[in-house]
């Protein structure tokens, strides 16, 4: 109950000091720039000169956001890897150099790539069928609502669902997990799925495509549904069957969608480490970037310098998706 | 002649109709099970945790939670009643009643007495015991328990028996790991972490948005080129920057790194470019004669964003409260190095972590304390759904 | 007292970067004048209202309102109220809400907003949709609501930005009448109404400002502009169906004059000319409703009936004919019974006849 109340003001005071801020800077700049009983040349001129603070005081505390939270790190992690664990004197590209020769870093690499090249792909995939499919029925609402659902799930509790699937009991005694139940049922030998090298990275993609399919779907049945319907009926007439409406008609239509699906995901899983943490920790060659630099950080007492080489690292692979998203944005803006 | 020849017609339309509906009907009802099928794969997972969330904690460890509505097989010890109740029948010392501890939903098909041999007689049969005594177990639970000697001691002797369990629901998980496991406390702890690190980022997005929608400032295009460009900066560069950073601020006003303040700041300035980002898109295509008008009319910008612009953003604000609301609550990476993994601040996706490390092999625990975690998104997902999807629409860079 | 100026611009011009879309308009509008800016779309004329109201910046030049200098001061306090293409009311608020903000922002009392959006709201038949949001509001109504909201503020002047262009055709002639009588009650507000639509421009304005490309071609009276264009731009965009344009040579100046068209016919136009040179091309003028039917010998032009439109109390006749590039159309009263295909012969008022030179500027104003 003592902790219901410190919750309830610890949140109402970060509220409120915010509410305050916005309504005490507008206050101030009132009373610095007054417009009620003062000479009309004088109301005009300190309207104006208010008009043109107010911007900066509606995005200061933005900026001051962005800036701290965002961009000083960038610069900060390229400076700490640099360095050495504690940030002190100056190693070069030592942390580099190490990174470059080191298995677990290696490995990381490619299974990263491995995660780049499935999930986006399975998931953009199973997203676009299931759009295609579920528009044409009765119940598509329902299914797809069931279908997004896992987005609203945590990394951690989709792990702990999914290992509920890939449990594994010993050989004769009945098995818990779905996974080996059906393998049994069939005939087969339940295994221990993530400790399998390679295939359990598989396992693991398994649940991200399983929490990302919905967002695909949501953004590309969207973007089926803006399709103009008489350029389907202009194709009907024309002669074309389902499959060629849907890849010659459709999928180049919304071709645009489709792109910012892949990117976004792809975003997503250059990032992914509550899985790989849950699941396995990093054993059994499933190793990525985001769970290697946690490790870092905090694996005895921490080396910044190695955490922040990778953190660089990830910052590097996903610059030309950025490049390419303000690019977009700009065409965008200049469009309107 | 004629009544003949448009009766046919229908007839023939009739045919082409029915011949359309065939061609038509098999493709449908694919779509309808590949579709049917891909909702249960989809739904199984989230499924089966919900029913084992309830399932009695012994069924759970053995048998398949799509098991749960059959019967299964346990092995169970009970205990006869205190020995100071027998009584001397025909010369015999006899102790009968059922078996404590049994459940009347169970039926027993096998028991022993000796730990070693708990399955070694059929129910119904005698078992002789040593010094002559007999054991007699029925199905339901009775038992007859005979000697030639007085039975010595107090505590009442253990019956080994195998039982086939009537499936078991209960509430009994939810009622542990929210008393003892910590779950209640660390919801409370979420709860504290999530609200104002959703509110506060969208007071200051909505704003920052406003700003760059409809307010006249030099290299307003370039603040919104870096706004989208810090969409996708990972978060994990700021990780040990703003650790440093922390230290050095805590240390300084003698509190420690680790701060509720700290994390709300954290989520704030990660939520703000997809907060500003999603906003501005909302907010600059309100139509501008009603901004214009209202300045006509007097208001000064600050009067616009609040009279005006935040009432009818509404919908765009909903949409990222939802968006920042869930990954706040899920979030585990920002929790777990900003804040500490005391009972006081550790929140839900840590606990659930800890459990995994810790008990990783109690799925009762783990079941129930992960389905209490995404109870609350869930409960949020489904009720606003509208604005999630609408938000996820306008979020995406086009 | 001497009448007091409403509004002047001096030389006012705006530019976006560096194209210059308004080259420098001056203009006087006296107090309670009703004027309309009329145009094709992207000739200037919102930009120039916008910059009146102080939504867009003045490039350069002055802009007076009732005499002083309002170059620099901001919207809301030059003592304008506009009423917009879209109505752009408060869709969260009601319509009272709506009437009372300016008033609310001004921090006026309670009161006195309570019996100016009353009284404002009788006048225009609103006072039983007072607390309805605007989306339960007919177009009209909406309409309504926008222009009272404007009226509450007594403004000096009154700008409207297209406001019947949102209405159906019925409702737009309905709400026009309102607006000519609105402007019979404010006979000190000066008002100026942008619009595309000649008829508008025509039946509300004492005077029409015509634009064209960021200049302003002309000034006057609905009948002046009507009467005496001051160039081939505004005889062809006032009137409807616009005025018919051919060639013919000038044969004689002096105080009327006297040409020659293609088929070797000769007029005199009541119109004094001070040409030197014989012989030069002018181009000839003609509203659809001047040209009546003739025979071979007197007729100004001649043409093949290509098309014909009865409309009952007139007939269009589309004519394609070799004295003008574009076909020329003929209104001829009644019903008219000739046939496509047919060849006619016209002549023209002369009385009504446009003489225009070859830089497209009428002889009248020469």
């Amino acid at each position: 109950m003592e902790q219901l109340y410190y919750s309830l003001i610890v949140m109402l005071a970060g509220v409120l000091g915010c509410v305050f801020y916005f309504v005490g800077s507008n206050w101030l700049l009132l009373m610095v720039f007054p417009i009620r009983k003062v000479s009309k040349d004088k109301m005009a001129q300190n309207i104006r000169r208010a008009t043109a603070v107010r911007p900066w005081l509606f995005l200061g505390p933005a900026l001051f956001f962005l800036g701290l939270y965002l961009v000083y790190p960038v610069f900060d992690s390229i400076f700490l890897s640099l360095h050495d664990r504690n940030g002190d004197s100056f190693v070069g590209l030592a942390n580099y150099q190490w990174l470059f020769a080191d298995n677990e870093f290696r490995e990381s690499l490619t299974n990263n790539l491995l995660w780049l090249l499935i999930v986006p792909a399975l998931s953009t995939f199973f997203g676009l069928c299931i759009a295609a499919l579920t528009d044409r029925i009765a119940w598509g609402n329902i299914a797809k609502s069931l279908i997004f659902m896992p987005m609203a799930i945590s990394f951690i509790g989709a792990s702990i669902i999914w290992k509920f699937i890939y449990d594994y009991r010993a050989e004769g005694s009945d098995q818990i997990g779905l996974l080996n139940a059906v393998v049994e049922y069939f005939g087969g030998t339940p295994q221990a799925w993530i400790t399998i090298p390679f295939w359990n990275n598989i396992f693991l993609m398994v649940i991200l495509i399983w929490i990302q399919t919905g967002f695909a779907m949501v953004i590309l049945s969207a973007a089926l549904r803006g399709i103009p319907e008489e350029t389907v009926e202009a194709a009907i007439l024309d002669g074309a069957n389902g499959v060629q409406i849907f890849f010659k008609i459709l999928i180049p239509q919304i071709w645009g969608s489709i792109a910012v699906v892949w990117t976004t995901i792809t975003i997503l899983v250059l990032k992914v480490f509550d899985i790989v943490l849950a699941m396995t920790n990093g054993q059994w060659s499933t190793q990525v970037l985001a769970n290697m630099m946690f490790d870092w950080m905090f694996r005895g007492g921490g080396d910044f310098g190695r955490g922040a080489a990778i953190a660089v690292i990830i910052m590097v692979a996903v610059i030309p998706v950025m490049v390419w998203n303000v690019k977009q944005a700009n065409a965008q803006m200049e469009g309107r | 002649m004629a009544a003949s020849k448009s009766t046919e017609k229908i007839q023939s339309n009739r045919l082409l109709l029915s011949l359309h509906q065939l061609r038509r009907s098999p493709l449908m009802l694919l779509v309808h099970l590949t579709v049917l099928l891909l909702v249960l794969l989809w739904t199984i997972p989230t499924a089966g945790l919900l029913i084992s969330s309830f399932r009695d904690k012994d069924q759970l460890a053995v048998s398949g939670w799509w098991t749960a509505l059959s019967a299964s097989e346990q092995n169970i010890i009970g205990r006869t009643a205190a020995l100071d109740q027998q009584t001397l029948t025909d010369g015999k010392y006899v102790l009968s009643g059922k078996i404590a501890g049994f459940n009347e939903q169970d039926s027993i098909l096998r028991f022993g007495w000796k730990s070693r041999e708990p399955e070694a007689y059929q129910v119904g049969t005698v078992a002789e015991m040593k010094n002559g005594g007999t054991l007699k177990v029925e199905s339901d639970g009775q038992y007859t328990m005979t000697s030639a000697t007085p039975f010595t001691g107090s505590r009442g002797k253990r019956i080994f028996y195998t039982a086939l369990a009537a499936p078991k629901f209960s509430l009994a998980n939810y009622n542990e790991v929210l008393r003892s496991e910590g779950i209640g406390r660390s919801f409370l702890n979420s709860l504290t972490v999530t609200i104002p690190a959703t509110i506060i980022p969208i007071l200051i997005a909505a704003f920052a948005a406003y700003a760059l929608s409809w307010m006249r400032l030099p290299g307003r295009s370039l603040l919104i080129a870096l706004v989208v460009g810090l969409l996708v900066v990972p978060l994990q560069m700021s990780l040990i920057p703003l650790l440093q950073l922390y230290n050095t601020i805590g240390g300084f006003f003698g509190v420690g790194a680790k701060t509720y303040l700290g994390i709300w700041l954290a989520h704030t300035g990660f939520g703000l470019p997809l907060a500003i980002y999603l906003l501005r898109n909302y907010i600059s295509s309100l139509p501008k004669e009603i901004i214009e008008s209202a300045r006509v009319d007097g208001a000064t910008d600050f009067d616009i964003f609040v009279r005006i612009v935040l009432p009818l953003s509404f919908p765009a604000l909903a949409s990222f409260a939802i968006f920042q609301f869930l990954w706040v609550w899920n979030d585990l990476l920002v929790a777990t190095v900003f804040l500490g993994n005391g009972e006081n601040e550790l929140v839900l996706t840590g606990r659930l972590r800890e459990l995994l490390g810790s008990r990783g092999g109690n799925w009762e625990i783990l079941t129930a304390s992960a389905f209490v975690s995404i109870a609350v998104p869930l409960t949020v997902f489904f009720t606003l759904q509208r604005y999630l999807v609408r938000g996820l629409l306008s979020g995406s860079v086009k | 007292m001497t009448p007091l100026t409403g509004l002047t611009l001096k030389n006012i011009k705006k530019s976006y970067g560096k194209t210059e879309v308004l080259h420098g308009i001056d203009l006087e509008i006296e107090l309670g004048e009703f004027i309309v800016f009329v145009g094709p779309s992207g000739c200037g004329k919102s930009t120039l209202l916008r910059m009146i109201a102080g939504l867009d910046d003045i490039t350069s030049g002055d802009l007076f309102i009732e005499g002083a200098n309002v170059n620099e001061i901001p919207p809301a306090m030059r003592g304008i109220a506009m009423v917009f293409q879209t109505y752009a009311l408060y869709p969260h608020m009601t319509v009272y809400d709506n009437m009372a903000f300016a008033m609310r922002i001004a921090k006026e009392d309670k009161a006195t907003i309570d019996e100016r959006v009353t009284r404002t709201a009788e006048m225009l038949q609103l006072s039983e949709y007072l607390q309805r949001l605007p989306k339960a509001l007919s177009g009209g109504q909406r309409q309504r609501v926008a222009i009272g909201r404007a009226i509450v503020r007594d403004p000096k002047v009154f700008l409207f930005d297209e406001p019947l262009s949102n209405l159906d055709a019925s409702l737009r002639v309905q709400m026009r009448i309102e607006i000519a009588n609105l402007k019979e009650t404010m006979k000190n507000t000066t008002m100026i109404y942008v619009t595309h639509d000649q008829v508008e421009a025509m039946t509300l304005a004492d005077r029409i400002v015509v634009l064209s490309a960021g200049k302003i071609e002309q000034v006057g009276t609905p009948l002046e502009l009507y009467g005496k264009p001051a160039n081939l731009f505004v005889g062809q965009f006032i009137g409807s169906p616009a005025m018919n344009i051919f060639n013919a040579e000038l044969l004689g100046a002096g105080q009327n004059t006297r040409i020659k068209t293609k088929n070797g016919n000769e007029f005199v136009i009541p119109i004094v000319s001070s040409m030197n040179i014989e012989h030069q091309i002018l181009t000839v003028g003609v509203r659809p409703e001047d040209f009546s039917l003739s025979d071979k010998a007197n007729c100004m032009l001649s043409g093949k009936i290509i098309f014909v439109e009865s409309l009952g109390e007139v007939t269009l006749l589309h004519l394609d004919s070799n004295e003008s590039k574009e076909p020329l159309v003929v209104k001829l009263p009644g019903i008219i019974n000739q046939q496509k295909g047919e060849e006619i012969y016209l002549k023209a008022d002369l009385e009504k006849t446009h003489l225009f030179n070859k830089d497209g500027i009428s002889l009248l104003y020469l």
